[in-house]
């Protein structure tokens, strides 16, 4: 017993440079592994060999349809979905010193929802490039909410109040969530469905399009989310504490904020807002390789994306040929999960 | 170095959160300042000095020492290391020079007691830099010199108040500063802890040469490992110099407002504070 727990201890002191390696060969084999079999499993079969059997035309070639046009595309939103809302998740709690914290807990996502509902049901449809109006609106949203939090929390010159930030963030929530009632309410029986639909999570973009309007929007807030996890482990022992490790701390807070702030618009309006990825996987990264940022990030955004492909994969089979929404999934496996991991712990 | 504040002002009522009555929103109003929490302070401590900071609650003991350390900017005055203002240095240049050990340190996450340790390190590491050997063996250094090699693997959060102000210790420790501001240190431990991190600190003081500067209620801490004192009252430095020459009855009772006893205590080897009645 002594024995593995001195094991156990001489493990969390590893050289980060190890524990790094170490983690992040581990979580991108099993990214890359489910990555590549999610697109080849599902409730129809189809022959890879087939989907890349370029002597058929696509239109007479079922399996490649279903493959380039249904699967792959779900994949990849659910890749990048997975590690942004993963990440921002992190981000988010340390910024917030709080573990509870979810990428949605700052009004983010609500104001992403009221966004993409007044589309729905003003019946607004338009498309410019990859870019269309529901995402576009949603996207419009959720800046609108990331501004008014930010505003409200944000002394001139001085480092934000998480407490402040955490409340208005509640506040916002709860009154975009009226609002998004209110809409839903008035809304005619059609609308109202495609809306709660939207409101539930769906990663079924059905094209490229979608991805490629998304990706530009994850890839900067994942630059910043590089410069930040060494500033986040001195964050979580507080501002003052940060500021005399030498953390600029306006600097650093309004990076976390902004950045995860877009990663979650970003993902918002790419997919909806899928629950619990944010908070399941920072805390199941974090119950694996300890709570290092440098390594609870990358790890968190490999697991995620594993993580929300996998989930997207048994939405898609558990009960083929009817699909469950991916974030009643989510939530069903993750919670339990969570729990046991927990109580193992303990 | 010497680290010297020239005539410093602050002031937390610079601005307020203040309702809008005019309508529903909460919005930020700047206020001039009515009251200043310090006003006019000026202290010099000295390279290799151990000083205490003495006064009574909400005198501006905490505030002086965030000044010093630069987590607050002073409205007047300056507050300079060498012959150079602080205020001029960037957080990472400061946090090479300066480091702090707060009163007590709740991380949000569960960090062992290496990385706390390692933290230290930060102001010395580059932005995608990550700690290397070297680093490491200031971390053990920094450990051994704080009796907490054994903890390495220890989660933070499950030791005793003694250990955890010890890991924090050994992390200001390990940031190599000049000077070490602490902000009671020993306030929530009890007496056999309190004993061991003043013995501790006068050790880190005499063997490392590292400027410290304490803050603190225990005027018998105070008593036993200072040889500066600063003494502050109502925002005002009330007297300053050698902890033998400043720690008086009179003083004592200029500052709380308490008739004490203050005797040299043979066995004890310094001068100890009896307090007998409020005045």
């Amino acid at each position: 017993m002594s024995e593995a727990v001195a094991l156990a201890h001489e493990a969390r002191i590893r050289p980060i440079r190890i524990r790094l390696a170490i983690t992040l060969a581990g979580f991108g084999a099993l990214t890359v592994a489910t990555c590549l079999l999610a697109p080849l499993v599902g409730s129809t079969h189809i022959s890879l060999a087939r989907a890349f059997d370029r002597s058929i035309p696509f239109a007479d070639n079922v399996d490649a349809q279903i493959f380039w046009v249904a699967r792959l595309p779900r994949v990849l939103s659910g890749a990048l979905v997975g590690a942004a809302l993963a990440t921002a998740g992190v981000v988010f709690q340390a910024l917030l010193r709080n573990p509870l914290a979810t990428p949605f807990t700052l009004g983010v996502s609500a104001g992403a929802s009221l966004g993409a509902m007044l589309v729905i049901i003003l019946g607004i449809s338009f498309s410019a490039g990859p870019f269309s109006a529901v995402p576009l609106a949603s996207f419009a949203g959720a800046a609108v909410a990331t501004g008014i939090v930010y505003w409200l929390a944000t002394p001139y010159r001085r480092a934000m109040s998480t407490t402040v930030l955490l409340l208005a963030g509640v506040t916002l929530n709860s009154f975009f969530s009226a609002l998004i009632l209110f809409v839903q309410y008035v809304a005619d029986f059609s609308q109202a469905y495609r809306a709660a639909r939207w409101l539930m999570g769906d990663l079924d973009v059905g094209s490229f399009e979608p991805i490629v309007a998304a990706v530009p929007a994850i890839v900067l807030a994942f630059a910043v989310f590089a410069l930040l996890p060494a500033a986040l482990n001195v964050l979580s022992l507080g501002a003052d504490a940060a500021a005399t490790r030498g953390v600029d701390v306006v600097r650093s807070q309004r990076l976390a904020f902004f950045s995860a702030s877009l990663a979650t618009s970003a993902a918002v309006s790419l997919a909806g807002p899928i629950g619990f990825v944010g908070i399941v996987v920072p805390h199941l990264v974090r119950l694996m390789v300890g709570v290092d940022h440098r390594i609870v990030l990358p790890a968190s955004a490999l697991f995620g994306a594993a993580f929300l492909v996998a989930c997207d994969l048994a939405a898609r089979t558990l009960l083929a040929p009817v699909e469950i929404p991916v974030g009643v999934v989510t939530a069903l496996i993750g919670g339990p999960f969570f729990l046991w991991l927990l109580v193992r712990r303990s | 170095m010497t680290l010297s504040a020239d005539r410093l002002s602050y002031s937390y009522s610079r601005v307020r959160l203040k309702p809008d009555t005019t309508s529903q929103r909460v919005r930020l109003k700047p206020d001039t300042p009515t009251e200043f929490t310090l006003r006019d302070v000026s202290v010099r401590i000295a390279p290799g000095s151990l000083t205490g900071l003495l006064g009574p609650n909400g005198c501006g003991k905490t505030t002086l020492l965030k000044l010093l350390a630069g987590v607050l900017k002073p409205e007047l005055g300056s507050v300079r290391l060498g012959d150079r203002e602080i205020r001029t240095l960037s957080p990472r240049a400061l946090a090479q020079q300066i480091a702090v050990v707060p009163q007590e340190t709740h991380p949000a996450f569960d960090f062992t007691v290496m990385e706390m340790v390692l933290m230290g390190r930060h102001p010395h590491l580059g932005a995608f830099q990550l700690e290397g050997p070297a680093d490491i063996a200031i971390a053990r250094e920094a450990m051994t010199a704080t009796g907490i090699t054994h903890l390495a693997g220890r989660a933070y959060m499950t030791l005793s108040g003694g250990e955890k102000q010890r890991v924090v210790i050994a992390s200001a420790l390990a940031q190599q500063p000049k000077v070490l501001l602490l902000d009671e240190p020993t306030a929530s431990l009890d007496l056999g802890y309190q004993l061991e991190i003043a013995s501790l600190l006068k050790q880190l003081n005499r063997e490392r040469g590292v400027t410290m500067v304490l803050a603190t209620h225990d005027l018998n801490l105070a008593a036993s490992v200072c040889d500066t004192l600063v003494l502050v009252r109502e925002g005002r430095v009330l007297m300053q110099g050698a902890a033998r020459e400043v720690l008086t009855s009179s003083t004592v009772e200029q500052l709380y407002g308490v008739i004490a006893d203050v005797s040299f205590h043979e066995r004890a080897g310094h001068l100890t504070v009896v307090p007998v009645r409020r005045q």
